[in-house]
Order: C-alpha cells, then sequence, then structure tokens
C-alpha cells in the first residue's frame, strides 16, 4: 500500500517532465500507473472477502505512539479500486480536455498527487495519518479549483472550498485527539474494537460533533454545501474526480471508518440523519433551478452525498448494503455524466441547458454515455442504478422510527432526479437541432472513452451484480457494520412494494418533466439560499475578517519609524520597571566605590556624546557623536574582559558610519520639527529606558544567579569536547549552533527583504 | 574623481584587510574572532574599495552578487550539520579530525569551521549587500 502511494508522488513529481518528453501521449501512458494500481488493489479483493486484512505499520513518532499505520479491508478497498480506477479514466480524459494548454503538465501532476493522497486517506489506520492525508486532498483540491488561475472566480471559489473545508479539518483535528485520548490508542482498528468504552466516555458528545463537522464540510452537506457548486470553476475532469467521484467522499468514508467505533447512538442517528436527508432533499430541488450543466449535476451530487450520509445515520445492515451499492454506482455515474458535460462543453462551447440539444448525431459516442449514465441515475433498468434505489427504498422503508419521514423525502429526491435525466436524455441528447456556438462534432477518443467506460461498467455490473460486485459490497459492508453479512444482489426482487414505488417514481419524474420550466422558475422564486443562505453568511464572515484585518493593521502598522519606536521603548522600559515593582528585586548603588580614573573619562565620554549626539544641528555631527557613544561602549567591554563583543562592536560601528552615510543622500534636509512638548516627551522616555538599564544592572551586580552549573558546563567542556580555548565562539558554533543556525538565517531573510524594498520596481522613478 | 591615494591605498589595503579577516575567523576557535567578526571585517574592507570607487567596480572585483554569498553560507551552515544525520546522530553533531601537520603541530580540522565559515560568509554577504545596494540608490 505505501508503494501505491508513495508511486503516485512519485508520478505526480515527474509528471511535468514527462509531459514535455512524451507530448501528446502522456496522459495515456500516465494513466498506466493508477491502471495497474487498480488491478493490484483488484488481485487482493478475494483475500479481503475472505476476512482478511493488509496491515503496515512503520513507527512515525513512537514516544506519542503515532504510527505511519495502513490497513486494507474492504471499505478501504472499494475506494482505493474507485480512487484507482476513475483517476486513470480522469488521466486519459484531461489529456484530451486541455490539449495544447502549457499547464497539462501540471494538471498531471496535481491529479497524481491527489490521487496519492486519497489512497492514503482511506488506507490510514492512524489518525494522525488520516489527518495529514485529510489536509493534502484538501490542499492539492485547492490548487485544483484555482487551475484557472487567471480568473478571479477560480481563485475565490478555491479560496472558499480551502476556508469550508479547512475550518472542518481543524474541528476533526480536535475531534480525533479527543478521540485517541478517550480511547486510548490512534490507531482506528483498536478504537473500533473499543466503541462501547468510547460511547459512554464523557467527551463522546464532543467527539461527535467535531467529527461530523470534519466530514460534513469535506462532503457538503447542508448548510456547508454551497462550496460545492462554487468548486465547479475547476476544469470538467477535476471535477469527475475531486468533487464527484472521490474527494467529497471523503466524509461520507470517515463517516463509516469511525462508524463501529462511534456509531449506532441516539445522537449519531438523530444528527447524521438529520443532516444527509435534508442534503438529500435539498440538493435535488436546487439543481432543478439551475441552467448550466456543470451545476445541475454538481447539485444532484450535493444530493447523493446527502443520500450516502443519511444511510450511515440509518445505520441498519440494510443501510450499509445499499450505501455501498449506492457509492458504487454513483460514482460511476457521475464521473461518466461530469466527464460527458465537460466533453459537450469542449465541443459545443456551451454548457447551457436551454441551448444543447440533439447532439445525438453530431455525438454519438459521448451521447451514449451521457444517456446510459443518466438513466442510472433515474435508476431505471437494467443498469446499475435501477438496483441501487430499489435497495435504498428497501433501506427507507425498514428504518426503525424514521420510516414513515424518510421514505417519502427518498421518492420525492428520486422523482425530481428522475426529472433532470429526462431533461438530459430527452432534451439533450435527443432533442431537435442544437443551437450551439459552432456545429458540434465528435470528440476525439479521450473525450468519449473516458465516460463511456464507466457508464458500460454500469450497465455490465448492473447486469450480473452479485457475480461482479457481490464479494467486494459484502466486504465493504461487513468492514463497516464491524460484523459479517450475507448479501445477495438481484436485479429483479419481484413484484413488490418497492418495485411499486420505482414504478411511481418513474412516472412522477416524467410529470415533472413535462412542467419541467416552470418547476425550474418556481425553485427559482422559493431559493432564499442564494440571499439568505449560508453562502452569504461565508461572504459576510470573510469580507468581515478583511476589514479588521485591515483597520487592525492600520492601526499598528501605521510606518511611522519615530512611533514604532516610541511604542517599543515605552513598552520595554513600562515592563522593565513593572518587573522590578513587582519582584521587589533590590537595587542599591553598591558602597565601595571601586572607579579607576580611565573608567571615569570613559564614562564621562560616553555621557558627553549621548548628549552632544542630541543637541546637534547637523547630521555629521550626531553621527560623530554617536560614534563617540559606540566606541567608547566597545572600550566597556574590553576593559571587562568581553574582547569579542568589543570586536564585533568596533565592527558594527564602523559599518554603521558606512551605511548611515550612504543613507543621507535620500534623507530631506535636517531640520528639527518637533515642539517642545514632544522633546520632553522624548527625554522622559529616555530615561526612564537609560534609568531601567541602570537599575537593572545594579540589581545583576547585587544577585548571585541561582545556579552557575550552566557557565562552569561551557567553561569545564569547551576545550575537551568543543577543542576550542574561546568559550564564546565554542558556544555559537558548536554546543548552541542550532541557535546560530536560525540567527543567521534570520539574518539572510531580512538582507532580502532590504534588498527587495530597496530594489522595488518604480521607486526610483517616484523618488526622481 | 576619488582622490588617488585614497584609490591606491584601497588596492594595497584591501588584500591585507582580507588576509586579516580570514587571520580572525581561523585564530576565533581559540582567541577573540571567529566567522561573525571574520565576515564584518571582510565586509568593511569592500567598503573600503567601495569609498574609493563606485558600486560598479567593487561588485566587478567581488565577481559574484552578495547575496550569493549570504546564500550559498546559510547553505553550507546548515549542511555542515547533515554529517551527524548520516552517522544517525542528532542534526549538528560536531564531528573532528586531528592530524599532526609538519611544522606547525596538531590541527585540528571539524564541522564547526565549516559552520563557522557559513556564518563568515553570510555576515560577510548580508553587511556588503545591504551597503552596496544603497551605494547605488
Amino acid at each position: 500500500m505505501l508503494v501505491a502511494i508513495l508511486s503516485a508522488f512519485a508520478a505526480a513529481a515527474l509528471a511535468p517532465m514527462l509531459h514535455r518528453l512524451l507530448g501528446r501521449w502522456t496522459g495515456w501512458i500516465l494513466a498506466l500507473l493508477p491502471a495497474a494500481l487498480c488491478a493490484q488493489f483488484l488481485a487482493r479483493l478475494p483475500a479481503i472477502s475472505a476476512g482478511g486484512v493488509d496491515l503496515q505499520a512503520w513507527p512515525w513518532l513512537p514516544d506519542l505512539g503515532i504510527s505511519l499505520a495502513l490497513r486494507l479491508d474492504g471499505l478501504a478497498l472499494i475506494f482505493a479500486l474507485l480512487i484507482s480506477g476513475i483517476g486513470a479514466l480522469v488521466l486519459v480524459y484531461t489529456g484530451g480536455y486541455l490539449k495544447g494548454d502549457p499547464r497539462l503538465g501540471r494538471a498531471y501532476g496535481l491529479l497524481l498527487a491527489f490521487l496519492g493522497s486519497m489512497l492514503g486517506l482511506v488506507c490510514a489506520d492512524d489518525l494522525i495519518t488520516l489527518l495529514v492525508f485529510w489536509e493534502l486532498t484538501g490542499v492539492w483540491s485547492y490548487f485544483l479549483i484555482g487551475f484557472d488561475s487567471g480568473r478571479p472566480a477560480a481563485r475565490a471559489a478555491a479560496l472558499q472550498a480551502l476556508l469550508v473545508t479547512g475550518i472542518g479539518g481543524l474541528a476533526l483535528l480536535a475531534g480525533a485527539l479527543l478521540l485517541g485520548d478517550a480511547g486510548g490508542t490512534w490507531r482506528i482498528s483498536e478504537l473500533a474494537a473499543r466503541g462501547e468504552l468510547l460511547k459512554a466516555h464523557p467527551h463522546y458528545r464532543a467527539i461527535l460533533l467535531l467529527v461530523l463537522a470534519g466530514a460534513f464540510t469535506k462532503s457538503a452537506q447542508v448548510p456547508f454545501h454551497f462550496w460545492l457548486p462554487g468548486a465547479m470553476e475547476a476544469p470538467a475532469p477535476v471535477s469527475a474526480y475531486l468533487h464527484s467521484a472521490t474527494m467529497v467522499k471523503a466524509g461520507v468514508y470517515l463517516l463509516a471508518r469511525l462508524h463501529p467505533a462511534l456509531g449506532a447512538t441516539p445522537e449519531w442517528h438523530a444528527l447524521i440523519t438529520l443532516a444527509g436527508a435534508t442534503t438529500m432533499l435539498a440538493g435535488v430541488i436546487l439543481a432543478l433551478g439551475q441552467q448550466d450543466l456543470k451545476k445541475v449535476l454538481a447539485y444532484t451530487t450535493v444530493s447523493g452525498l446527502g443520500t450516502l450520509v443519511l444511510l450511515l445515520g440509518l445505520g441498519t445492515r440494510l443501510a450499509m448494503k445499499a450505501g455501498a451499492v449506492f457509492l458504487l454506482v454513483h460514482a460511476l455515474y457521475k464521473s461518466a455524466l461530469f466527464m460527458t458535460g465537460g466533453t459537450i462543453d469542449h465541443e459545443t462551447g456551451t454548457r447551457d441547458l436551454d441551448r444543447l440539444s440533439g447532439l445525438r448525431r453530431a455525438m454519438p459516442r459521448t451521447s451514449l454515455a451521457l444517456a446510459l449514465s443518466a438513466l442510472s441515475m433515474a435508476g431505471m433498468p437494467p443498469l446499475l442504478g435501477f438496483l441501487s434505489k430499489e435497495l435504498l427504498y428497501e433501506a427507507k422503508l425498514q428504518a426503525p422510527g424514521v420510516a414513515p419521514v424518510v421514505t417519502p423525502m427518498g421518492i420525492l429526491t428520486n422523482v425530481l432526479l428522475v426529472t433532470i435525466a429526462a431533461v438530459l436524455v430527452a432534451r439533450v441528447v435527443l432533442g431537435h437541432g442544437g443551437r450551439g456556438e459552432h456545429r458540434p462534432h465528435e470528440a476525439p477518443p479521450a473525450l468519449w472513452l473516458a465516460p463511456l467506460l464507466p457508464a458500460l461498467a454500469g450497465l455490465l455490473i448492473g447486469g450480473f451484480p452479485d457475480r461482479l460486485v457481490g464479494p467486494l459490497i459484502e466486504s465493504a459492508v461487513a468492514a463497516v457494520g464491524a460484523e459479517p453479512v450475507e448479501v445477495t444482489l438481484k436485479l429483479w426482487h419481484g413484484f413488490n412494494l418497492v418495485l411499486v414505488l420505482s414504478i411511481l417514481t418513474v412516472m412522477g419524474g416524467l410529470v415533472g418533466y413535462r412542467f419541467y420550466p416552470r418547476l425550474r422558475a418556481l425553485v427559482r422564486r422559493i431559493d432564499l439560499g442564494a440571499r439568505l443562505g449560508p453562502a452569504r453568511i461565508y461572504e459576510r464572515a470573510l469580507a468581515g475578517m478583511l476589514a479588521l484585518a485591515g483597520a487592525q493593521t492600520r492601526l499598528l502598522q501605521h510606518g511611522y519609524l519615530r512611533r514604532y519606536i516610541l511604542v517599543l521603548v515605552v513598552t520595554a522600559a513600562g515592563l522593565g520597571w513593572m518587573a522590578l515593582a513587582v519582584g521587589k528585586v533590590p537595587v542599591k548603588v553598591p558602597p565601595a566605590w571601586d572607579l579607576r580614573v580611565h573608567e571615569a573619562c570613559l564614562a564621562v565620554a560616553i555621557g558627553a556624546g549621548a548628549l552632544a549626539a542630541v543637541r546637534a544641528r547637523s547630521r555629521l555631527a550626531v553621527i560623530a557623536c554617536l560614534g563617540v557613544v559606540g566606541y567608547g561602549v566597545a572600550l566597556v567591554f574590553i576593559l571587562f574582559g568581553a574582547p569579542d563583543l568589543a570586536m564585533t562592536q568596533f565592527l558594527v560601528e564602523t559599518l554603521t558610519v558606512i551605511v548611515l552615510v550612504l543613507v543621507f543622500y535620500s534623507l530631506p534636509r535636517f531640520a528639527s520639527l518637533s515642539s517642545a512638548a514632544t522633546r520632553a516627551r522624548d527625554a522622559l522616555v529616555a530615561l526612564a529606558a537609560g534609568g531601567l538599564m541602570t537599575a537593572l544592572v545594579l540589581a545583576v551586580g547585587q544577585t548571585r544567579p541561582a545556579s552557575t552549573a550552566l557557565t562552569d558546563f561551557y567553561a569545564r567542556s569547551s576545550l575537551p569536547e568543543g577543542l576550542g580555548r574561546n568559550v564564546v565562539n565554542v558556544i555559537l558554533v558548536d554546543f548552541r549552533a542550532l541557535d546560530t543556525l536560525g540567527e543567521i538565517t534570520v539574518l539572510t531573510i531580512a538582507a532580502l527583504g532590504v534588498f527587495a524594498l530597496l530594489k522595488r520596481p518604480g521607486r526610483r522613478r517616484s523618488a526622481s | 574623481m576619488r582622490p588617488v591615494v585614497l584609490r591606491t591605498a584601497a588596492r594595497v589595503v584591501l588584500p591585507l584587510l582580507l588576509v586579516f579577516s580570514l587571520f580572525l575567523f581561523v585564530r576565533g576557535h581559540n582567541s577573540p574572532g571567529g566567522g561573525f567578526i571574520g565576515g564584518l571585517t571582510a565586509a568593511l574592507a569592500f567598503c573600503l574599495h567601495l569609498v574609493a570607487h563606485d558600486p560598479a567596480a567593487t561588485r566587478r572585483v567581488l565577481r559574484l552578487p552578495p547575496r550569493i554569498f549570504a546564500g550559498g553560507g546559510l547553505a553550507l551552515a546548515g549542511l555542515s550539520g547533515m554529517g551527524g544525520l548520516l552517522q544517525g546522530q542528532p542534526f549538528m553533531t560536531a564531528a573532528w579530525s586531528q592530524t599532526t601537520v609538519p611544522g606547525l603541530g596538531k590541527l585540528a580540522i571539524g564541522t564547526p569551521l565549516i559552520f563557522d565559515l557559513g556564518v563568515y560568509f553570510v555576515v560577510f554577504g548580508v553587511s556588503l549587500g545591504i551597503v552596496l545596494t544603497l551605494a547605488e540608490d
């Protein structure tokens, strides 16, 4: 598994280079990697459906019990197959969709990096490992949504997705820390075995709420759903891959994964069922109001995610089975729909449902893929969607307690899905003549083959469901329910209530198609979300935060050097005096003045230099006076046994004079601008700061350090261990070399800042 | 036109000051000196050249832009700590080799010396870079 994940990352790093070497065939060649991974995962199916699991673990932070642990069970396997299988198709599709785009190599790299992160996410058995991959998927999603980085809309959508899922990710981090603490382990498989303990834990509700916040934001549940339609700014293959088939299902995966540990409590049932059912219905209603083909698909994806969450909330075995099948069928038909949508956009130049019509003549193969997947979405026999819908109805009918509520909601959702599918098939595919920008023609193979394959897979699996995916579904359900379960999949369930409901659904959907324009207008009228909904709250919050940041920056970073210095000195002096006063530090002038003549002369010279600097009438005089102060201090260092410090001081003083002289040219004429009051205030501040330093020196002279162990250690081990007699230098380059490394790094960064400020373009012009 | 005396003096003094800065750098481990002080001295040597000539001339003598010295020094200092890592010891573990050079006596060369050389170049590159940029403005 680790090899699979790492190979994807390695391919991601190499992709841009490969693209330059291989040119137009890169997509097909790169797709071989996920295809091989898919085959390798498929080869593990017999062992895993027999009840086995693959385990790999390496210590990562052993002191904290955190490991890089990977575990492949039924649930991870079904996700891994979808990620690698659809990943291969998407890579091929991307090659066709972005053909000739100079950023194509980057797109391959980002998609492969995402593929690796997503595989890591579903294979992780360690909560921290899972979180790392969880955040990585969000980061790649940010880059991929904002792929068209020249457009402000794409950048805003990328930021929105990053912020919404990022806030959820933070909540999830807190939840995971609490969960690991409550369970006493970071291993998810061990947590699953301690479900009873966790559900009785006092932090259970906090954990559940935090984990749900993470899962609901990632999987676009109401009220966090708005980022997903926004993410449709991404190129079509990205939407097909991240925002329908894989990444948005990470939240669903997390809930399924933690179901054994946290599931089947009243809170779990209530919260998840409510969110899922609301999202399921709201998504499809909002989809009806859209005119953009891609937005329609995005909102039906929101609805599909709601269905999956709802099934996890119901929590019965039947619901889990329905969920596993729906996961599979949704990934197949929705990725196909998104890719055909992209192909149509690519070839006709529009995604407007009112302008697309009768594509079957011009684009027969694309139309076939679109029709097959749309019919699967509508749940028409003999496609896999039909089977999935039967199971959904059955699960909802048998849901304990909530069946009377969720069954009608489910039926209404499916009726509207049939309506949308009817619009896609009857108008876009069959309809009479198109009014697109230019005459459409069939797309190149990469653009119709990639969506046609999953669409055909839906048909094939629908024909032989038990033989083709039975074991896969069974082992996935077993992993979620934590106990083995008999799963048989049949297309024909006999003539029963569920079939009656299916027939009614289709009839209802066709009636809906009859009144489609009126329905769309109605949805648009009642869509309060556009005005009052969470998307508006997000915008307000973002704008408010930016305004707050701007205001406090203008307050603190006003740009006046004199005020910065004033604030710094006043703060430092004030805090220092406060510490002296509160700590009752004894500050006494030593009784015996052991002062020699040359020391007294030096002190007078420094004081005179400082006074003269304040009263000087020209800049050159100020510099000379400050030089006197600086050299005087350096002499003090020499007199009191700090030759290294003294040498540094001399050199820095000299350099300062040179820098000041050079700066002269750019400064305005020397003038006395401050009023008498300002000067008095500055003098007061200077006296307070200087007085503090004097007091500190006197205080340090009074009190002996509590322990001289450190000083003794350095003095003792400098020569034997550091091979140097200059203790200061040995400390700098050996004992505390890491500190020095940090300091020279800061120095270099500061210098880069100075270069950038002095050399910024246009400065010379504005100065002259 | 800068004074001829200054230009002539700078030509003679620059190499002397550079040798002096190296001397300060090398003796640093046992007596006052070291990478920081050596780097500052070297930078001041070029400042003298700058005062005697002009920034373009100093850059020509320098051959490489100061920021290369700063970045290279930082990389050198960082790399000098990697030796310990390769042997499974903590980052920045010092490694020494002691040899006896005929006529000079015992000579110890170790990774802290390389680290200090990195500090030397960072300080040299940063201070001279700022002065040169200001002088060109």
